[in-house]
């Protein structure tokens, strides 16, 4: 694959992360990552000094299908959505194996009855394998800029 | 805002001696919160400040809040911990801005004044003027000058203040019962793991309830009944201490049958209903007791928790009457090992603003606190389990709750 298609294919898989949150297909997005991964929401002061306790933590496919799960089965919490915005994708590095990216994104939650607002803002963290189509993330950290997050995290970011 | 605002008096009113019928204009009166906050928080009270290793040499610091008044922490020169607030005494302007750091002296950005780490004014710029020109009257001596102190104590690691001389010390406070509690969780020297905030919509209280009512636990958070874990029945039991508003909560679990549960159900194809990964809720004895659950709570805005092996210190900040601020502290312990670090990071799903058996509590204060809106007239019950605020050997019970509701009329004079 060229370097232009294997970009491509990343800016893709990151699209579709977003489509899938935001469109409430939630059952795909465990599909996106390789297994084992690495799937974290961490703060951005929390992951600055070296600390490794986040929000939302998956070391596996079957943890990532298992909080989708409790999202649809078990956890209780009032209907709402998010609308992400992901920037510009920016490539650190690439190899024949994994593709190392960052890109910014805010997100915006609508809840049920329409009242809606800015919900987080942070940085993506990426490590994609993209060695055979389809690319998956290998690590995909989502860094928040505020340590601070309204009521609850259901739907991940 | 509340329309008790127009009676008498500032405080609400309780319709009898009962701790059972809680009035709902606690949670949404305005005199109310003002009230609490001089009367509880910087009250006869200790309030969480930090970790001491948070602040281990000399200077290192971390600016924090009792209630709503901004404190600093500080490790002294001869290795003692002191608390004063963060306000300086010439113009009020905060002193620390930043949340942690480490300082010689604490100099104030506006006019230049400085403290050395016991809180003593002992600097003020210009004191003798410029050129002989103005500076401060000679009836100003800076040794009359000191940061308002806090008293400090340190309990299993945790450090904590009290504005009043009044509060007995500690451990008298905490009672036998929820100290031993302590000491239980926090029998190494503890280390951070991370920490976050969860805003909440609600009343500070309302949170605080929740943590005590060990009745919503099987009911609100669905998780454990869905992936059918915790079927066993776990014995377990409260422990509130005699003024009411320190308790802890605990159950055991048969560690062994859930292990051969996760075995049998490998073998098993209903997996819809069993989690992919186990490993969020693969948990270790590590205390050797038995005990997987433990909460405890310290009046009037502290939780420490064992669920699992989840370590975590909660600390409650109120925020206005309708909003609070739910700190998340998650700890390990300098004796954990790789294992055991990566299993308290994945258990770490189940608590939090995203926590599987937390994320819930997040909301209901604040469906609670809606539901109030201009409709807070009547009472609330906490009746389960009886009207007294006894420790119980069961946890089908509000007892906790109606401990919290015991000191708070005690402290508040009502």
């Amino acid at each position: 694959m060229d370097d232009q298609a294997v970009r491509f294919g990343v800016q893709e898989l990151i699209a579709a992360y977003a489509d899938c949150i935001d469109e409430d297909r939630l059952e795909e997005w465990p599909d996106l990552f390789a297994d084992p991964c690495r799937y974290l929401v961490i703060s951005r002061s929390n992951h600055a000094a070296g600390l490794r306790q986040g929000v939302m933590y998956a070391a596996s496919r079957g943890m990532l299908l298992d909080r989708v799960f409790a999202i649809r089965r078990a956890n209780i919490f009032e209907p709402h959505r998010y609308r992400h915005v992901v920037g510009p994708v920016r490539v650190r590095s690439l190899d024949s194996a994994v593709a190392t990216v960052q890109s910014s994104f805010i997100a915006v939650r609508i809840m049920h009855d329409g009242v809606t607002s800015l919900f987080a803002t942070g940085r993506y963290l990426d490590r994609i394998d993209v060695s055979a189509p389809p690319f998956r993330f290998l690590e995909r950290i989502v860094v928040l800029d505020s340590d601070k997050i309204d009521t609850l995290l259901a739907i991940p970011l | 805002m509340s329309l008790s605002q127009t009676t008498d008096g500032p405080g609400v009113a309780w319709r009898s001696n009962a701790l059972s019928e809680v009035p709902f204009r606690v949670y949404t009166d305005q005199a109310q919160y003002r009230l609490e906050q001089e009367r509880l928080f910087k009250g006869p009270t200790w309030n969480y400040l930090c970790l001491a290793a948070e602040i281990r040499n000399p200077g290192d610091y971390v600016a924090t809040t009792v209630g709503e008044v901004a404190v600093i922490v500080v490790r002294a020169a001869d290795g003692g911990i002191n608390a004063f607030v963060n306000r300086c005494v010439h113009r009020g302007n905060l002193l620390c801005l930043e949340r942690q750091g480490s300082v010689k002296e604490f100099g104030c950005i506006y006019h230049g004044w400085t403290y050395d780490l016991t809180g003593q004014l002992t600097g003020v710029a210009f004191e003798h003027g410029v050129k002989r020109q103005g500076g401060m009257p000679p009836d100003f001596h800076k040794e009359d000058h000191v940061l308002q102190r806090l008293r400090v104590a340190e309990l299993g690691g945790l450090v904590f203040g009290t504005f009043s001389p009044a509060t007995p010390d500690l451990e008298t406070f905490l009672g036998p019962d929820v100290t031993r509690g302590l000491l239980r969780v926090m029998n190494r020297p503890p280390h951070l793991l991370g920490r976050s905030t969860q805003v909440m919509p609600n009343n500070w209280k309302l949170y605080f309830e929740n943590v005590k009512d060990t009745y919503h636990a099987s009911i609100l958070h669905l998780f454990l009944t869905t992936f059918r874990i915790n079927r066993l029945s776990m014995p377990g039991g409260i422990y509130i201490d005699s003024a009411g508003g320190n308790h802890y909560s605990f159950a055991k679990l048969d560690y062994a049958a859930e292990d051969a549960d996760y075995k049998d159900a490998a073998l098993r194809s209903d997996s819809e209903f069993r989690l992919h990964d186990n490993s969020v809720v693969e948990s270790v004895d590590e205390y050797g007791d038995g005990v997987s659950v433990q909460i405890l709570t310290i009046f009037p805005g502290m939780v420490l928790q064992q669920v699992r092996n989840t370590i975590a210190v909660r600390v409650i900040r109120p925020r206005g009457v309708d909003k609070t601020e739910l700190e998340w502290i998650h700890l390990g312990f300098d004796t954990d090992d790789a294992a055991m670090t990566e299993r308290r990071l994945r258990q770490g799903n189940l608590i939090g603003a995203a926590g599987y058996i937390a994320m819930e509590d997040g909301c209901i204060g604040g469906f609670v606190q809606r539901a109030l809106q201009s409709n807070d007239d009547g009472n609330g019950l906490v009746m389960m389990g009886g009207h007294d605020a006894e420790s119980q050997p069961f946890r089908a019970s509000e007892a906790a709750i109606r401990g919290f509701w015991k000191q708070y009329r005690a402290l508040m004079g009502e």
